[in-house]
């Protein structure tokens, strides 16, 4: 009792952190009021919207005219290529070799162990320039080029390969928590791996599964510097380098119409976030726990 | 991947089963499994890693071009410590990493798992929830939120509601304070990072101890001090320095923002420019793998450094393989 009636005068009370916390936050909730306001006006004088004659006011539609815009949608097909994509081969490559890892006695199962939890630390941006001559040397080798330099298909392999350290350590966890009995079971009456693989053990960590998906998608949808760096050439381009591009200007940038290209590639990111921020901080604080 | 026979599966498995040391399925179906993620981590893992060392070593340049360069030792290193722009590209990496990382990436993040772990959950969870936005957001339209926000009156928002009130200069922020725009807009994406990490380890602080703490008549500060600090002395080492190499090998922000205008090159940026991207259209790649190669050797360092101190070691020895 003497507990409780402590905790009710806790000095600091609930308003303290709560006026702290939104004085913090203030950068944040004005810089999304901001996008969302502005893709609707003309143009904004701070957080007011304002008509061309430069009073309060001017609500208007037309920086949503990009949405008319063919190249646009290229664009964003461009974009949902490659999320879909870079989702699927992190999934099928990260859950093959998270099986291994957790369930085969290999040689050099350890070291692969490591340095997968290693590789999460690693720095990938530091190899850019050198993954610039894998891609070239790729784009010469028959076949090949079309995962070489210049392509969508090398954004895409390039994206994978640095998702795969998280992606392999989250699996592997997600196939330990399963018991081992009813695989153990289906071996021994002589199935395959490859069919204990994808029809008892898949099934059981479809959660597992469902977040890294969203995990991956969210990351090819809002990637920026691989596609920057690797995909010059304008027919390829996504939606991220289109808004840099826009950014960039020589000529003064209208941010009314950029902040909607911006909120149209924002929106499915916070439909997700909304629906699964909880398998999301998961993953966020899952593949880096190591060591805490 | 072919099927094999029961008879096949029986030689393999079932019948030759001993305890402690049964072989399941085929020997060299690890190799299924592990190839994919073997071969993409050997070319965009490993093969990168060894290309930066020996391009190092050569003059390739755009003037060269792939075939006509040739071997020059360690010019491009020592080149490194005599360039007149060395100097200054330490100096903006050292301020970045140094003040990102003391105000937010581990300041901000601790006053942030703590505060919302001290009012109800529901309030805790969402402002956590405001703080991962800026990592979720396409990286673009996160800067292009910041540009906003900092540029000039009558436009940008800070300037008209906070400066101009007051009467202070309402000039564009990112070109008038370079150095506190690159912070600001690394460290708001940062401190989620620790900010999550920490939380969890507050939650896991047993609540004995912190009502005890309250009984006692402790308050706040002290409860941080002498609880909560001690108590996640491991999450914060840990936080500090994963965010430290990945603060020195990021420039991602910084590109969009100011392209290394107005001083702000950090050493990743200075490489990424002489190597694969600048206005020019000129490389030294020879140079620009050396520039690198400075950040893979820290990274490395970093690394092992993480499996001796973190013990990551002992977390790989304990999964189900088939010792049954």
């Amino acid at each position: 009792m003497i507990a409780v009636s402590k905790i009710r005068t806790f000095p600091w009370g609930k308003v303290v952190p709560f006026t702290i916390l939104l004085i913090f936050s203030i950068p944040l909730i004005l810089g999304i009021y901001w996008i969302i306001i502005s893709t609707f006006s003309v143009s904004t004088r701070g957080l007011i919207p304002i008509d061309s004659a430069g009073n309060p006011g001017g609500l208007t539609l037309a920086n949503w005219s990009f949405l008319k815009d063919p190249e646009v949608w290229r664009l964003t097909w461009n974009t949902f290529v490659l999320a879909t994509t870079l989702t699927f081969g992190v999934l099928l490559v990260s859950s093959m070799a998270g099986y291994a890892l957790s369930r085969i006695n290999f040689k050099g199962r350890k070291t692969f162990l490591g340095s997968t939890m290693v590789l999460q630390a690693f720095p990938a941006t530091t190899l850019l320039i050198a993954t610039y001559f894998v891609l070239r040397f790729i784009s010469g080798v028959p076949l090949l080029s079309v995962f070489g330099y210049d392509t969508l298909g090398g954004v895409i392999l390039v994206s994978i390969a640095t998702q795969l350290p998280l992606g392999i350590w989250l699996m592997k966890g997600f196939f330990d928590a399963i018991p081992w009995d009813l695989e153990r079971a289906a071996l021994i009456d002589g199935c395959s791996r490859w069919r204990t693989f994808r029809q008892i053990l898949l099934p059981q960590i479809r959660p597992g599964i469902a977040a890294l998906s969203v995990f991956s998608f969210i990351i090819g949808w809002s990637s920026f510097l691989i596609p920057y760096s690797f995909m010059t050439n304008q027919d390829t381009a996504v939606i991220s380098t289109y808004i840099n591009r826009l950014m960039q200007d020589t000529a003064p940038v209208n941010y009314s119409t950029v902040a909607a290209v911006g909120l149209f590639q924002l929106i499915p990111v916070i439909f997700f976030f909304i629906f699964t921020q909880k398998y999301l901080l998961a993953i966020f604080a899952g593949g880096m726990k190591g060591g805490s | 991947m072919g099927l094999k026979t029961v008879e096949e599966i029986s030689a393999d498995s079932a019948f030759s089963f001993t305890p402690g040391k049964s072989k399941l399925g085929n020997k060299y179906d690890w190799l299924i499994f592990m190839g994919p993620a073997m071969l993409l981590v050997g070319v965009f893992f490993i093969a990168p890693v060894i290309i930066v060392f020996i391009i190092s070593f050569t003059d390739m340049s755009s003037l060269t071009g792939f075939s006509n360069w040739s071997w020059i030792g360690f010019d491009n290193w020592i080149k490194i410590f005599t360039h007149p722009q060395s100097s200054q590209h330490v100096g903006v990496t050292v301020i970045y990493v140094f003040f990102t990382l003391v105000f937010f990436n581990v300041g901000l993040a601790l006053v942030l798992s703590i505060l919302t772990t001290h009012i109800p959950k529901a309030a805790g969870f969402a402002f956590r929830a405001l703080w991962l936005i800026p990592r979720i957001t396409p990286v673009v339209v996160y800067i292009m939120m910041w540009r906003y926000l900092m540029a000039d009156s009558p436009y940008g928002i800070f300037n008209e509601i906070f400066f101009r009130p007051l009467g202070l200069d309402t000039s564009e922020m990112v070109s008038a304070h370079p150095y506190i725009a690159i912070i600001l807009v690394n460290g708001f994406i940062g401190a989620s990072f620790g900010m999550i990490i920490f939380t969890s380890a507050i939650e896991s602080i047993s609540k004995d101890m912190m009502n005890a703490s309250l009984v006692d008549g402790a308050n706040i500060m002290q409860r941080i001090r002498h609880i909560i600090i001690p108590q996640i002395k491991w999450p914060l080492m840990f936080v500090t320095t994963f965010q430290t190499l990945s603060l020195i090998t990021s420039f991602e922000q910084i590109m969009i923002l100011t392209d290394g205008a107005y001083g702000t090159e950090v050493w990743s940026l200075w490489a990424y420019h002489k190597g694969l991207n600048n206005y020019f259209g000129q490389f030294q790649w020879g140079f620009a793998m050396a520039l690198a190669g400075i950040l893979v050797i820290i990274s490395i360092v970093f690394c092992i450094a993480y499996l001796k101190f973190f013990k990551f070691s002992d977390m790989i020895q304990e999964p189900k393989i088939e010792t049954l």
